[in-house]
């Protein structure tokens, strides 16, 4: 985008009817590791790509529980995701104490929606650079939400956003149509599947990617390395071994340890490339 | 004008009994399940136990009403909690948050009479008993509510260590087995509820120990 005469500030709009620092806080989600959701009639998965600093450091937290039956995904800045999130926990704890009975999901983003709108219309204030994707259940079924920093909401049977989300928003527009009756365990293979998608030519690693579940008798929780690892090999043939071999320091290791291995996959090859 | 007294109360007192007694890997929680007002029996199956979280069990006589509220905002506080830590409180963090919150309303307080059981960070039985205003310490067995006078000289007189002077210095902890516990909480009820008019119906016992929880019921007179 190009810099603009009217986008100084969030209260000044532009001749032709835009707000541009509200199209540049929409920029910022899109500079985020991508976060991918999907829901079947009774399930909803939300899924993201562990993205690091640096090789030093842990990957930030971009998916939250929000309570048993809500769960949330976010893709920007993940300090206002972060703040978010814990707005979005007080709200469904408030509404428990006081109606006894979880949170609908559709007014929580609706709420969250309202007060990513204030900061459209406040001189003193910015809009939310993060875009979060609500994953719920409640009487109603499974829902799958997602809120913008201009504080607009729309439902979706799937999607994704962040950095190269693209390429899985193309896997699950030829896939979506399948959801609706999806089985649980399809509809995480899909979510991994559509993390793949965004790696583009990565090798997919449990410990790339993280994913949670929410669903009828099942409270929101994450899955573990294992579980995602399992789902991966049933449809990752047997990773490439030569393309490790060539390398300087792997050699060393190779060599090493063809016996430890026993011809396994090449999972634990130079753990420190991970 | 002459000053005139409340002809209304906000409280009342809907009766029962709680107990709860620590070992050394268990904790036995227990309360009769009737709730009356008055010389009136309002329920003769009402729970007085409320598990916290997984190592925490609270046990409230006094005006039921004012025991909802407080367990739900109790409840609040836990999910709170576990969203900043990631984890369950544990008993004794329990415990200081209950206190704190029986204080904060110091100056219109919950009518409650709580008794708090669980187990410590090191997996050993432990019980607090509290005020209505929330001063509390750590016990090895504690009753409170309409037969809690009854039953509290009985429980001294078969679980307190002999003195504080003694050396070597006793743990406050009984050293009972948990069968021999349920059985003495049994024994104490049935005794109670010969005499007080507030305790009876049914016994409701809770053990709780590293692995998980289990309830009993036992019948208790109905007169």
């Amino acid at each position: 985008m190009f810099r603009n005469q009217y986008d100084t500030d969030v209260t000044t709009w532009s001749p032709t009817g835009r707000l541009f620092q509200v199209e540049y806080a929409m920029e910022a989600v899109k500079q985020g590791s991508a976060a991918i959701g999907l829901r079947s009639r009774s399930h909803v998965v939300l899924a993201c790509v562990n993205k690091a600093q640096s090789e030093l450091s842990s990957h930030q937290r971009k998916i939250f529980k929000v309570d048993d039956h809500i769960g949330v995904a976010i893709a920007g800045l993940t300090a206002d995701g972060r703040v978010l999130s814990r707005y979005m926990r007080s709200e469904s704890i408030n509404h428990s104490f006081s109606y006894e009975s979880p949170l609908p999901v559709g007014r929580l983003v609706v709420r969250l929606a309202d007060k990513a709108q204030v900061c459209t219309q406040r001189s003193w204030k910015r809009p939310y650079g993060v875009g979060l994707l609500v994953g719920g259940l409640d009487e109603s079924g499974a829902h799958l939400y997602y809120n913008c920093p201009s504080g607009n909401y729309f439902e979706y049977q799937a999607f994704a956003i962040g950095s190269r989300s693209q390429a899985a928003k193309t896997y699950l527009e030829r896939r979506f149509e399948g959801f609706k009756e999806s089985s649980r365990e399809d509809l995480i293979k899909d979510a991994i599947l559509a993390i793949r998608e965004t790696l583009q030519g990565e090798t997919l690693k449990s410990s790339l990617c993280t994913v949670s579940v929410l669903g009828v008798g099942e409270p929101f929780h994450f899955l573990d390395q294992e579980t995602i690892q399992n789902v991966i090999d049933t449809f990752e043939k047997v990773p490439e071994q030569d393309e490790e071999a060539g390398e300087g320091e792997a050699e060393v290791a190779a060599g090493a340890a063809p016996a430890e291995q026993g011809g396994s996959g090449d999972q634990d090859v130079a753990p420190m490339e991970m | 004008m002459v000053k005139q007294n409340a002809n209304w109360s906000p409280y009342d007192n809907n009766g029962g009994t709680c107990v709860a007694i620590a070992g050394s890997d268990y904790c036995v929680i227990a309360a009769d399940t009737r709730m009356s007002t008055g010389y009136s029996i309002l329920s003769r199956d009402y729970s007085k136990i409320h598990k916290l979280a997984d190592k925490a069990v609270l046990s409230s006589s006094g005006f039921q009403a004012d025991v909802k509220a407080l367990q739900k905002v109790l409840k609040s506080r836990h999910l709170i909690y576990q969203h900043q830590h990631n984890k369950q409180m544990s008993c004794p963090a329990m415990a200081q948050l209950l206190s704190n919150t029986l204080y904060f309303k110091r100056f219109f307080p919950y009518y409650a009479f709580n008794v708090l059981g669980g187990l410590d960070e090191e997996g050993k039985g432990c019980v607090f008993t509290y005020d209505a205003v929330g001063s509390y310490e750590k016990v090895g067995y504690s009753a409170q509510g309409s037969g809690s006078t009854l039953i509290m000289p009985f429980l001294d007189n078969q679980l307190k260590s002999p003195s504080p002077l003694l050396l070597p210095a006793q743990d406050s902890n009984t050293p009972l087995s948990e069968a021999e516990a349920v059985d003495l909480v049994k024994t104490v009820f049935a005794s109670a509820t010969e005499r007080d008019i507030y305790t009876g119906d049914s016994l409701e016992i809770m053990v709780l120990k590293a692995d998980g929880v289990k309830t009993e019921l036992m019948a208790l007179r109905k007169d």
